[in-house]
């Protein structure tokens, strides 16, 4: 949407939009913070975790990562705070808590 | 040599577009637009236009093929009216939002219920603030006219907008009159060649009408808003390379009448035709009275219109629409907010009349005028008249 590739977050003024808002790039919605309208948070407990999957599987966006140690966990810059992930662990692993909750 | 021959708004404007080239038709008939898809189809079908002419089933359809050819880079054409141009309403914000120069004739037609083929505004300005370039036809010469110059405004590299170009449901859509016609070398060198710099491309892919977050939404519309505002030097400029290929002139704003008149009438469409009589008339008895023919409605031309009131005690703005519950007929709303901050300008006056196609005759005119000037001087209980109405209207008080 931008006539520069600009970096994450929003820096830019009305003057950058493209004409039209066209994208003239590929893969630009990494860089576009998404996970800020969540209003609880995935929490995972990795001493019940075993490594399933599952919540990397049924996560509709691209919010779960895998660690190089095998477990997973939530990229707060996408999630939107479904809990779909809390849902499918077959292990109980994951909490959804209150954005507001530290 | 350019020709002159009979023809009615609604074909000269279908010929404005075939001696345009278009590539792509797409529309759905109704009344009273009909005769120019009609005729459209009719010169594909005959080879007369090498075009793709594509029957849709609704006008939300035929504006979002429009939306769709547009993007790839296609001269692309329709028409509707009334109900029509309603019931493609969101996708008209598409199209400018997207920066597509659809080109559009809209033969104005009244809004249902009472069931009304006939003329009147309601139809326009429902669609005031779509984003589009917009221009009123007096004539059928006009509707040719008007139509070859939003092909060049609306195309050209820094305006890329969608331009509607409305004209009176059966008042010019139905009736014959005499039409110069230009040579297609004339036409040529008045419109280039469209190329949309961001034509879908299989080798070059792109994102069209992404997503926007509320982070973005606000940017990109100051960005439209600001393109569109920015599209009047254009729209001044394709008036002036008109008149220096074809001769005929036209301006955003056209006064008429005497000059520096005290008192000014101000119609948009046909019905300025009908007015001007009555000001010629009038200016012949010596009477210091003119007209003002608002041609450009969007973007609104704020500095012509202040230019042509000027010295004016009375303004009277002439409606064919009715704002329900609102300040007064929609034109006259906006010529008041124009001009409100000025620190010396007119007494404005709404009527409101012509609608469904009732006529307004130069009877009707001249009673606009003389009661005009006398709520200027008196003042009035009620927010705005109404004209050729059976019965005392009463109640209409802000």
């Amino acid at each position: 949407m931008m006539k520069k590739r600009l970096k994450a977050g929003f820096d830019f003024t009305w003057r950058d939009m493209e004409v039209g808002n066209v994208i003239t790039e590929a893969g630009n919605a990494a860089l576009r913070k998404t996970g800020d309208w969540r209003t609880q948070r995935p929490i995972t407990d990795t001493e019940k975790c075993n490594k399933c999957s599952l919540c990397w599987l049924h996560c509709p966006d691209a919010a779960i990562k895998p660690l190089e140690d095998g477990y997973y966990e939530s990229d707060l810059f996408y999630c939107k705070g479904c809990g779909i992930c809390a849902k499918v662990c077959p292990k109980g692993a994951i909490t959804m808590i209150e954005e507001e909750e530290k | 040599m350019s020709k002159r021959i009979g023809l009615e708004a609604s074909h000269a404007a279908a010929e404005a577009a075939r001696m345009a080239d278009v590539d792509v038709i797409a529309a759905y008939p109704i009344t009273p637009q009909t005769h120019i898809p009609e005729r459209l189809a009719e010169m594909v079908a005959n080879g007369e236009l090498n075009a793709a002419y594509i029957p849709v089933e609704s006008e939300h359809s035929a504006m979002s093929t429009c939306v769709g050819a547009a993007a790839v880079g296609a001269r692309t054409f329709t028409a509707t009216a009334g109900p029509g141009l309603e019931y493609m309403h969101n996708v008209l914000y598409v199209a400018s939002a997207m920066r597509l120069p659809v080109i559009m004739t809209v033969a104005n037609r009244a809004l249902s219920a009472p069931l009304s083929i006939w003329g009147d505004h309601s139809d326009a300005m429902s669609v005031r603030d779509t984003g589009w370039i917009q221009v009123f036809c007096q004539n059928s010469q006009e509707a040719f006219d008007m139509t070859l110059w939003a092909f060049r405004v609306g195309e050209d590299a820094g305006v890329l907008l969608p331009v509607m170009v409305h004209f009176d449901g059966f008042h010019l859509t139905h009736v014959t009159e005499p039409v110069i016609l230009p040579e297609q070398e004339e036409v040529d060198k008045f419109l280039p060649k469209f190329h949309y710099p961001f034509a879908l491309d299989p080798d070059k892919p792109m994102t069209l009408g992404a997503y926007a977050p509320p982070d973005i939404y606000s940017e990109a519309k100051i960005a439209q808003e600001v393109a569109l505002r920015k599209s009047k030097d254009v729209v001044i400029k394709g008036f002036e390379e008109f008149k220096n290929i074809f001769g005929r002139c036209y301006h955003a704003v056209e006064p008429y009448g005497m000059q520096e008149a005290k008192t000014l009438l101000l119609t948009m469409g046909s019905f300025s035709e009908t007015a001007k009589v009555v000001i010629d008339e009038r200016t012949n008895r010596g009477e210091s009275i003119g007209l003002i023919n608002l041609r450009l409605w969007r973007p609104f031309p704020f500095k012509e219109l202040r230019q042509a009131v000027k010295g004016a005690e009375t303004l009277i703005v002439f409606d064919r629409c009715i704002s329900f519950g609102g300040p007064g007929g929609p034109v006259h709303s906006e010529i008041k907010s124009a001009l409100y901050n000025m620190p010396r300008r007119p007494k404005v006056v709404s009527f409101v009349g012509g609608l469904g196609g009732r006529d307004v005759s130069m009877k009707d005119f001249e009673h606009v005028i003389d009661r005009g000037r006398e709520i200027a001087e008196n003042g009035s209980k009620g927010l705005y008249e109404t004209v050729g109405i059976r019965g005392k209207v009463t109640d209409i008080r802000g």
